[in-house]
């Protein structure tokens, strides 16, 4: 039984908004990179990086093709990444909701910039939150219990190409994550063999397909009563 | 007038979208000019003397305005003066950048406020411009809404324009923090002066508002390009 997690607080009707959050180097962009890949023929994306090294960032997302530059906004936080994504989430909602706006995307993924295991993304800027690790990081990670593991919506091990090389022990890390998540569903991957990450492509499908049948029931239930849209709307 | 919603306001936690902000010190630091206690005594000292005087006052003059009577007619409100006031301070930003992070800032912080202090004059400041208020105009009407006198508006605006800087030295240099406090504390005389003559000056009209500009800052801000490897947003 999945965890019962309610719609984030900014109330964007359209669009599903998935924060990415993990260390540095454990594989957030590319992970975005490769979702982007995956899933642009059939959905309309959008992505806020934190934290840019532009140059890089933005290149790894357009080499692949799967964005337009457009589609992609930059938010700097000052050496703070856990407070733009949890106690001041300002700058993070205005470049959502800018986007949102803008193109009206199926899909907004916002990473995060590079942090602890305790960075959660708030629910008043996010419906959902995955969180990145990496094996080579050691196998003891997942059950340190920082709230980033433990209240993700999705953890997503990646680099399991590298356990071998490092002396990580993969089923330590799925004891880990167990312990620490409970029913939470854990997927192990690793990008550089399958790029496009079609266990995290598919927990994002059906969180989308989630998403239309409790609009579709909302709608019927609403039966033609109408709401303004809240939330922060761009330039509003 | 009560003291919580003035150190509300004035409590850099309020998620109002500051802390991605250094105030132009990051710049600073980059090129040698601020890298310890002394040389950021120094530029705290100008910017509270020159940007941070204009803020307090435009701040100050808005809650003056904004919380003198607000007339709410068939139109809506009136913001004749509170829409004087952000053409004025823009007059007064020469930097498209500084502008740009001026009105960022106004929007942030009106979210932030409204969440507390739920106000028609909040919507209304809000829609003076499409990217939203300059951000000490955005402030005064915060302080209006929270039923601050336009004295405590220019101090909370006069202090708020080094504490932020100050705490983005701590990160950026690893200046010990306690030393950063005893540079704030240091200047909190210089603090009250420039509130004082900031709310002086926001009893006068609003075109001969002080119009003290850092041009180093303003030149500092539009050197910075968006593919530069930067951490703060300005």
């Amino acid at each position: 039984m999945p965890r019962e997690v309610p719609q984030g607080a900014h109330q964007n009707r359209g669009t599903v908004r998935v924060g990415v959050g993990g260390p540095v180097g454990a594989g957030k962009t590319t992970l975005i990179a490769g979702l982007c890949s995956a899933l642009r023929a059939e959905l309309s994306l959008a992505v806020v990086l934190n934290d840019p090294d532009l140059q890089t960032d933005t290149d790894l997302l357009l080499r692949h093709g799967a964005l337009e530059p457009d589609r992609i906004a930059a938010v700097w936080t000052g050496c703070a990444p856990q407070a733009a994504i949890r106690d001041d989430l300002r700058a993070n909602a205005d470049a959502a909701a800018a986007l949102e706006a803008r193109f009206a995307p199926d899909l907004l993924l916002i990473e995060s910039g590079g942090t602890d295991l305790g960075a959660t993304f708030s629910r008043g800027l996010t419906d959902r939150a995955v969180f990145v690790l990496d094996v080579a990081a050691g196998d003891r990670t997942a059950h340190k219990a920082g709230p980033g593991v433990t209240n993700a919506d999705l953890l997503v091990v990646n680099k399991t190409d590298l356990a071998g090389a490092v002396h990580a022990d993969l089923d330590v890390l799925r004891r880990g994550a167990a312990a620490r998540r409970g029913e939470a569903p854990t997927v192990f991957v690793s990008l550089a063999e399958h790029p496009g990450a079609p266990a995290v492509a598919d927990w994002v499908r059906k969180l989308l397909a989630e998403r239309r049948l409790t609009a579709a029931t909302a709608i019927g239930a609403a039966a033609g009563s109408t709401t303004g849209p809240g939330g922060e709307a761009a330039g509003s | 007038m009560s003291l919580i919603p003035l150190l509300l306001l004035a409590d850099s936690r309020l998620p109002g979208g500051m802390h991605a902000h250094s105030g132009g010190l990051e710049a600073a630091v980059a090129a040698g000019r601020v890298y310890d206690a002394e040389s950021l005594h120094a530029f705290l000292l100008g910017r509270l003397t020159s940007v941070g005087l204009t803020c307090a006052a435009f701040a100050a003059a808005a809650a003056l305005e904004l919380s003198s009577g607000v007339v709410v007619g068939e139109d809506g409100f009136q913001s004749r003066e509170a829409a004087a006031l952000d053409d004025e301070y823009d007059a007064r930003t020469p930097s498209p950048q500084q502008r740009e992070t001026s009105r960022a800032l106004g929007r942030h912080l009106l979210r932030a406020v409204r969440a507390g202090w739920p106000s028609v004059l909040l919507d209304a400041v809000a829609s003076l411009h499409p990217d939203g208020p300059h951000q000490p105009i955005a402030f005064g009407a915060a302080a209006a809404v929270a039923g601050l006198d336009p004295g405590a508006t220019s101090s909370a605006a006069a202090l708020a324009s080094i504490t932020g800087p100050a705490h983005a030295a701590t990160r950026l240099l690893g200046l010990d923090p306690d030393a950063v406090t005893a540079v704030l504390a240091s200047l909190a005389g210089q603090v009250e002066q420039v509130a004082a003559a900031a709310a002086k000056a926001a009893r006068g009209p609003v075109e001969e508002l002080p119009a003290v500009c850092a041009p180093l800052l303003s030149i500092s801000a539009e050197h910075r390009r968006a593919r530069e490897v930067r951490l703060f947003a300005s």
